[in-house]
């Protein structure tokens, strides 16, 4: 078992209340691996308590990248939401501690 | 018609530092600079400025991003487009023709406007978030439609200087000056396509430099206190390579380019602007040369039949109180006074939102099992509907302090009204744009 930081890096987005996280990895040989084991469903399960609505993975082959876009995620958007990281500009980091 | 164009982007929020634009016109031989300075909620709360001075409603920091730029950008005949005219394009316009006045320069500042659709909205549409009535949010209080290039394009056939524009979607800021040096046509998707892509990795200024990527053990940045903005040359086949000022900080590498490319893209195959409904993921990125980044593919077939409009609602006033707690029994004693101000607040304020900073304020529980933090700070956050209730919040844990747990200091409290947005769509032929120009 490894975390996801020690093989790729994320960054997050957000557009009202779905978070928008990518997942790229640091060696494009790592795409392969985290095409089978990175399911959006892992990924939903991994955020259950942040993400309340669907989670959906695009995979860019040519850009050897993912997309998990999270809907129901941000405690109504960054403009009403009463969380201290309103944006969840934070939680590429809480991808990253799921374990592979 | 030109064979390249050279782009810059100086300014990727409303609160972005002010020298690296300076730096792009002073050194980057820049034909076109944008600063991008207008979040969803930026609008609105500049719409409620300006309902209180006619005169005001631009961008807060437009005076000062003007005043250094304006000199180095006439020098060296760099236009400038950016959103600063926030919900009062002509307001800003005005403004900018005083600075130059006082500087001794002449500059014509055209000012772009059609974007502000409140009053051709009844309430009654649909939000896109929620599906119901927009005007069941809240009392509305702006309205602006993002507009695309079209808006833009006749500014630039002017002799303006400057194109100030209010709500306007960011790519499009970019997109503008390629079809205008370039002759290319509107509906020529894939070219909408390709430049879309260039516009949206340049937009956010600094997250392409290493800004929002750092990370000291695995993605180490250098000079991160003098980060450099970057800058695209595009070719007249819509390729790209972005670059940035030799000497300034920062990093542009594949890996920070293919974080900025999906950045806040809800489907990487559908990037809806107003131009275009781009597809990000035939786009290939390749490294040229140490901070030299050559874009090529992406592109589109198609455009959105309407306009995104984002609505700015009054939601009511936002209360906060915290106070820290450090040492033995840190967690315990945070805890504890968490639980006292709830049961002071429960029977008034039902969305309370309690957290221990340090503990679980960041992310959910479940990933702070095992952190034993030497201290943590309480932070109790709420809605209310009147501000004497939102202020209750921070007074509660205030009182704490002779009132709660052993060792809790640094208390702090604030209130702020808060500006909600949602979002819902218009007709294209409902909306005109049209643009005003000044000079000195």
């Amino acid at each position: 078992m490894k975390k996801l930081a020690e093989i790729a890096h994320s960054r997050a987005g957000d557009k009202g209340n779905i978070l928008i996280l990518s997942l790229i990895p640091f060696d494009s040989n790592d795409f392969d691996l985290l095409v089978e084991k990175v399911s959006a469903d892992l990924v939903k399960n991994h955020l259950k308590n942040q993400v309340k609505g669907t989670v959906t993975r695009y995979v860019l082959p040519e850009l050897k990248a993912f997309q998990f876009t999270c809907t129901d995620a941000l405690a109504g958007g960054v403009t009403t939401s009463l969380a201290l990281d309103a944006h969840g500009k934070s939680l590429s980091y809480a991808l990253l501690e799921l374990e592979i | 018609m030109k064979e390249k164009i050279r782009i810059g982007c100086g300014a990727g929020f409303s609160g972005d530092r002010i020298e690296p634009a300076l730096i792009l016109v002073e050194k980057g031989n820049l034909d076109y600079l944008v600063l991008e300075c207008l979040a969803e909620r930026t609008i609105a709360l500049a719409q409620k400025r300006k309902l209180q001075n006619p005169d005001l409603g631009y961008d807060v920091l437009l005076e000062k991003r003007i005043s250094g730029l304006l000199p180095l950008l006439l020098k060296n005949k760099t236009r400038l487009i950016t959103n600063m005219g926030a919900a009062h394009p002509i307001a800003g316009a005005k403004k900018i023709i005083e600075l130059a006045k006082e500087q001794g320069l002449k500059v014509k500042v055209a000012a772009v406007f059609g974007d502000n659709v409140f009053s051709f909205l009844s309430g009654d549409e649909y939000s896109l978030e929620n599906d119901i009535p927009i005007h069941s949010y809240g009392k509305l209080v702006s309205a602006n439609a993002y507009l695309g290039v079209e808006a833009i394009l006749p500014a630039l056939a002017s002799e303006a200087d400057i194109i100030l524009t209010g709500r306007v979607a960011d790519p499009s800021l970019f997109l503008a000056p390629m079809i205008y040096e370039f002759g290319w046509e509107v509906d020529d998707f894939e070219k909408m396509g390709k430049g879309t892509v260039l516009g949206h990795l340049l937009e956010c200024a600094g997250q392409i430099t290493g800004g929002y990527f750092a990370d000291p053990i695995c993605k180490p940045i250098p000079d991160m206190h003098i980060l450099g903005h970057p800058f695209v040359d595009v070719f007249k086949d819509g390729h790209g390579v972005i670059s940035k000022v030799e000497g300034t900080g920062g990093a542009i590498t594949v890996q920070t380019t293919k974080e900025q490319l999906l950045y806040e893209v809800l489907d990487p195959f559908h990037y809806f602007t107003p131009d275009v409904i781009a597809d990000f993921s035939t786009v290939k990125i390749e490294e040229i040369s140490k901070n030299q980044i050559q874009i090529n593919g992406g592109g589109g077939n198609s455009k959105p039949e309407t306009y995104k409009v984002s609505v700015g609602y009054e939601a009511g006033f936002r209360g906060t109180g915290e106070i820290s707690y450090a040492g033995a029994h840190a967690v315990e004693r945070g805890e504890l006074a968490a639980e006292i101000v709830r049961l002071r607040l429960k029977d008034k304020i039902q969305n309370l939102k309690i957290d221990l900073i340090g503990m679980n304020s960041l992310h959910p529980s479940e990933f702070s099992k095992e952190s034993q933090p030497y201290e943590v700070r309480l932070r109790v956050t709420g809605m209310c509907d009147s501000l004497q209730l939102a202020q209750e919040i921070g007074e509660e844990v205030e009182a704490l302090y002779t009132n709660g747990p052993a060792g809790g200091g640094g208390a702090r409290k604030y209130v702020e009204q808060v500006v909600g947005v949602v979002s819902t769509l218009l007709e294209r032929d409902r909306v005109k744009s049209s643009f005003q120009q000044f000079s000195t």
